[in-house]
């Protein structure tokens, strides 16, 4: 089967996902488009995350269907880097690597993955150091940068792969207060630019104004979604609407 | 002096569910022995030997030996006793290091291989030598091992001090194999999901990302098992290796076994031990210190 873009770019049909007997998804379905920002949210627990891993394979599920660019993800014959290299992923905790300075994080893995030329790579990967405004940072060290500045070299990190997808797993949660706007800055540029997004977030003022499609999620199965324009303002379902009036 | 944690500092406390969990205070082996050497002053051997240098020549006052003979004696085969035997002592524990330290490295990454019958028998075998006593293994190797081998007609004697290199590099290898898992399984499993979304393969994660953070971790451990790996050199005098205390002993009888010869020929054994080995425990316990605060 061969994708075209009029086609989800990423589908999860009635999808299943099981900890041992604790039962985290429990028949999930979205689609999302090509240059679509989609914002999960949802309680603590609820199962986001683990969605939102299971699109790269960081998870496996039980049963259903994940597909990307037409590619079933669980598919035990998929190249899984191959799909890896479609869809790049930021996490809460930044996970830098702490031996690399930013500008090495950022060229590793197109130097030893996709065996790029390295001069090339370095260009790319100023360029998105300096996208992400992080120009003067190159040389430093996880360590010394702040948590922002750590997240934005994340973003650099996942980009110089030239994804299709970008995966956010509550990508400022660990954040400082005055850091969390540096970064929804960052991802602002690149959902404008077309990038397809999908996040997982906290931020409901930032999902209003991003978001094409919102999608709430608890115990497991989306209770409701909808372009942000009704989804805050006419939430039918009871436990979407306490949500959200202890969230706004 | 500086307090040395675990020896002279205030204990901690035992309140591990009120401290939040940090990755970076892992430390992968308990060092006692280095700490223990690290925490004597230098000049602590000197004391227990002039301690037990006027001791004996008081007991023995009626001998017509004196302990100014004794010592006149050990000054003679001094020269001796370094070269023939010293040295063989500290050859001894670089072979065995560098031998145990290769097949540890090897047997602690196939403990954290994907085939679980791979994984199963390195958990066994590091387990076994681990847990032997390392004469039983020194006695195993020079029993069982050939004392010679014939390669294309000729033949080739294996000298005993080579057996007790492997013998000895058998449970270094358990323990260095237990050091680098430890090591591995202390950077978090954050750092191989951020490697595989970036579609990094296993080999990759494991030696460009995981094993490069590693390094610094196990460098103190397994300074610390340098260290109680030389201590045990002289385990090979009971298997009549030619080394140091083999040579001691051999040289006192050479002396006509005078009571009085024992404190200065052992002395200048411990001494040596203790040279040797004090500056590797304090390097050890300050880098390890130093990558504490800094990791």
């Amino acid at each position: 089967m061969t994708w075209t873009s009029d086609q989800p770019i990423v589908s999860l049909k009635d999808v299943h996902k099981s900890f041992g007997s604790l039962e985290v998804l429990k028949g999930v379905s979205i689609d999302v488009m090509k240059g679509e920002v989609i914002c999960i949210i949802g309680p603590s627990g609820s199962g986001k995350s683990t969605l939102i891993r299971c699109i790269n394979g960081l998870n496996d599920i039980q049963s259903g269907s994940i597909t990307v660019e037409g590619q079933e993800v669980h598919d035990p014959n998929l190249e899984m880097l191959e799909l890896r290299k479609k869809v790049g992923m930021v996490f809460q905790q930044y996970n830098l690597f702490p031996h690399k300075t930013a500008l090495q994080n950022v060229m590793m893995a197109p130097v030893l993955v996709l065996k790029e030329n390295k001069q090339e790579v370095e260009t790319r990967a100023r360029k998105l150091l300096t996208k992400v405004r992080l120009q003067g940072k190159e040389d430093s060290y996880p360590g010394e940068l702040s948590g922002g500045q750590q997240q934005r070299v994340a973003i650099a990190r996942s980009l110089a792969m030239n994804p299709d997808v970008m995966l956010f797993d509550e990508v400022t949660a660990a954040l400082d207060p005055e850091t969390v706007k540096e970064v929804l800055v960052t991802i602002r540029e690149l959902a404008e630019e077309g990038m397809t997004c999908i996040l997982v977030t906290h931020e409901m003022g930032f999902a209003r104004e991003l978001a094409d499609h919102i999608y709430f999620t608890d115990r497991g199965v989306i209770v409701e979604h909808g372009p942000p324009s009704t989804f805050f303002s006419k939430a039918k379902d009871l436990r979407t609407k306490e949500f959200l009036s202890q969230i706004l | 002096m500086k307090p040395i944690p675990g020896i002279n500092a205030p204990a901690k406390g035992n309140m591990a569910v009120l401290k939040p969990y940090d990755a970076n205070k892992y430390v992968p082996d308990g060092y006692i022995f280095t700490r223990w050497v690290a925490s004597m002053p230098w000049w602590a051997p000197f004391l227990i030997l002039a301690v037990m240098a006027i001791w004996p020549a008081l007991a023995h006052a009626q001998s017509r030996f004196s302990t100014a003979e004794a010592f006149d004696a050990l000054w003679r085969w001094m020269p001796f006793l370094l070269k023939s035997g010293f040295f063989f002592n500290v050859l001894i524990s670089v072979l065995a290091m560098t031998i145990g330290t290769l097949a540890g490295a090897a047997l602690g990454l196939a403990q954290i291989s994907l085939h679980r019958p791979v994984r199963a028998m390195a958990w066994f075998i590091t387990q076994l030598f681990r847990n032997s006593p390392w004469l039983v293994l020194l006695f195993i190797v020079l029993l069982a091992f050939p004392f010679e081998v014939n390669i294309f007609g000729t033949v080739v004697r294996i000298p005993d001090w080579i057996k007790g290199v492997i013998g000895l590099s058998f449970p270094v290898m358990a323990n260095i194999s237990e050091v680098v898992r430890g090591a591995i399984q202390s950077v978090p499993t954050t750092q191989w999901e951020a490697a595989e979304s970036l579609a990094f393969s296993r080999r990759q994660i494991l030696w460009q990302i995981i094993l490069p953070q590693c390094y610094k971790r196990m460098l103190p451990p397994w300074m610390n098992w340098y260290a109680i790996l030389t201590m045990a050199t002289p385990l090979c005098s009971l298997l009549g290796i030619e080394e140091l205390i083999t040579l001691s002993r051999q040289a006192m009888e050479s002396e006509d076994n005078h009571p009085e010869l024992l404190v200065p020929f052992f002395g200048f054994a411990l001494l040596l031990f203790f040279a040797y080995c004090y500056p590797i425990a304090r390097l050890t316990i300050w880098l390890e210190r130093k990558f504490v605060v800094k990791l």
